[in-house]
């Protein structure tokens, strides 16, 4: 059976951080992403991101994406880091710590890792309207997959539920790409993304429909429309519906963490709203109750890029020191800016909610 | 029937001239794709949204996740089914189908 010291699952942000570190202190590192490009969901932001200096505001995603790509590269040469992309991680048998996978679709195959840093990323949200299974009803991820990296055009005319950031930064993403929106539902009274996202919708004359739902997709065989209605604050429905005109659905209603494995592996998960779903605990090196497993990036919890970056590196050279005594030192040193970066980008009054939800989640350190 | 992709990008330049086109096949109709890209991009770029027709109400299903994690795109590939076509890479001479009910398994040769 193949071995390795460290396996990363995850070739997001958060997952490329921590290999390319854990490689830095001398381990031998598997990478497997179940995506056919490596990335995770860096690769589809085309704008540029906010944030500190050091996590690279200013910089649009895919070219984030691109200077870890370079990371990668030259640890791959090194042969210290070994990457399987398309390849999805099954299961995990916590009486041996076995890892199965598949490459593609028709290999199977385990491994036996020593150590192992789940950076799994996150999964839409969906709500239930009737129809909603109809395709053209598709996950604003999978809409910036389908135009932002293989440049195909997801319909003609899309109409966006949810106002927070990823809706707004994705209609706007979609009038680059040529795709008219015909508006943005939104059940809360105030938009919930930034302002200067929702400036720049607002003067394209994209309407935004706050305290909206959808109430039904139309359509026999695929979307032929939409049926939305105001809501009061008891999210009751009020008014009458309104029809609108698209091909495409896109739910932009936020992720939740993915984090089956975790819960295979028996690390203590807990419910946190304030982090989107159920959370592994962990200390402040993103060690789980599991010994020998650490957690990063919207997998430990739905935040940012530059936060699971910052996790990713901390997790990997936590996991790599706990197997290479010599790199205790560099982990002291590391730790403590990283630990300063990821306070400085929760910070203020943005932060917040993520402050309170850490909290609960967070210990010490396990005995 | 030509492809719709997108072309003129503010930001993000595709280059798809410099990709490969492949020729493969939709439930025996032939298509052309990017040879590499997923199989789901290439029938979404060619006007097809309907991978797949579910075992018990028999509803339509498409696109959704594009990270393989919602089953919505099953299709049957050379053979195979529950592929799924969000992260799968279309190859020349693919043979791909509509997905109806649960897809039957056959023995390991
Ligand atoms: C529209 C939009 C706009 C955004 N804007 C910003 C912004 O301005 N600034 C910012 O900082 N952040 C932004 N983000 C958030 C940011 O993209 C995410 O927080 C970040 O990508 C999370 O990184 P990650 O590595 O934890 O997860 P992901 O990027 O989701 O990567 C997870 C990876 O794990 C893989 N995976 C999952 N399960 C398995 C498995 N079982 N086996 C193998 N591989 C698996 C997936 O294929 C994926 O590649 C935005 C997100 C969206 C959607």
């Amino acid at each position: 059976m193949k071995t390795t010291e460290i396996l990363v699952v995850g070739g997001g942000p958060a997952g490329l951080s921590a290999a390319i570190e854990a490689a830095s202190l001398g381990c031998d590192v598997v990478l497997m992403d179940s995506d056919l490009k490596l990335g995770g969901q860096l690769i589809k932001q085309t704008h540029k991101f906010f944030g500190s200096r050091e996590e690279f505001a200013g910089t649009r995603g895919f070219e984030i994406g691109n200077l870890l790509f370079d990371e990668v590269e030259k640890y791959k040469k090194e042969g210290k880091l070994e990457i399987f992309s398309n390849t999805t991680v099954t299961g995990y048998y916590k009486e041996d710590g076995i890892v199965s996978y598949t490459i593609g679709e028709e290999t199977y195959d385990l491994i036996k890792p020593q150590r192992i840093v789940m950076a799994t990323g996150a999964q839409e949200k969906r709500i239930a309207f009737p129809n909603n299974d109809l395709p053209g009803v598709y996950g604003a991820g999978a809409v910036q997959t389908l135009m932002n990296v293989y440049g195909v055009a997801p319909g003609e005319k899309v109409l966006m539920i949810g106002a927070g950031n990823i809706g707004l930064i994705v209609s706007y993403q979609l009038m680059q790409a040529g795709v008219k929106v015909a508006g943005i539902v939104e059940a809360m009274p105030r938009i919930g993304g930034y302002w200067v996202h929702a400036a720049k919708i607002r003067r394209l004359g994209v309407p935004i429909y706050l305290q909206h739902t959808i109430t039904e997709a139309l359509g026999d065989k695929v979307i032929e429309g939409a049926v939305i209605q105001e809501i009061d604050n008891t999210f009751k429905l009020v008014g009458e519906p309104m029809k609108i005109d698209c091909d495409t659905i896109c739910m932009a209603i936020g992720l939740t963490p993915t984090c089956e494995l975790l819960w295979s592996a028996g690390c203590e998960m807990k419910f946190v709203p304030q982090l989107c779903g159920y959370v592994a605990r962990r200390d402040a090196m993103m060690r789980t109750s599991h010994p020998d497993i650490w957690v990063a990036g919207d997998a430990a919890g739905i935040e940012e890029a530059s936060a699971a970056m910052v996790e990713g590196r901390i997790a990997g050279l936590a996991a790599a020191a706990s197997l290479k005594p010599e790199g205790c030192q560099m982990l002291k040193e590391k730790s403590t800016d990283y630990l300063k970066r990821l306070e400085n980008l929760r910070a203020g009054e943005t932060g917040a909610k993520i402050r309170c939800g850490l909290e609960q989640v967070c210990c010490e350190c396990w005995g | 029937m030509t492809r719709k992709m997108i072309k003129d990008h503010p930001i993000l330049n595709f280059e798809h001239e410099k990709k490969k086109v492949v020729k493969f096949t939709f439930d025996g109709r032939e298509m052309e794709g990017f040879e590499g890209e997923p199989i789901a991009a290439a029938l979404h770029s060619n006007g097809v949204q309907v991978y797949r027709i579910t075992p018990k109400h028999e509803r339509t299903r498409g696109f959704f996740c594009a990270i393989g994690k919602c089953s919505s795109c099953f299709m049957i590939v050379d053979g195979v089914p529950n592929v799924r076509t969000c992260v799968t890479a279309l190859e020349a001479g693919m043979k791909v189908e509509t997905q109806t009910g649960m897809g039957i398994l056959k023995p390991e040769k």
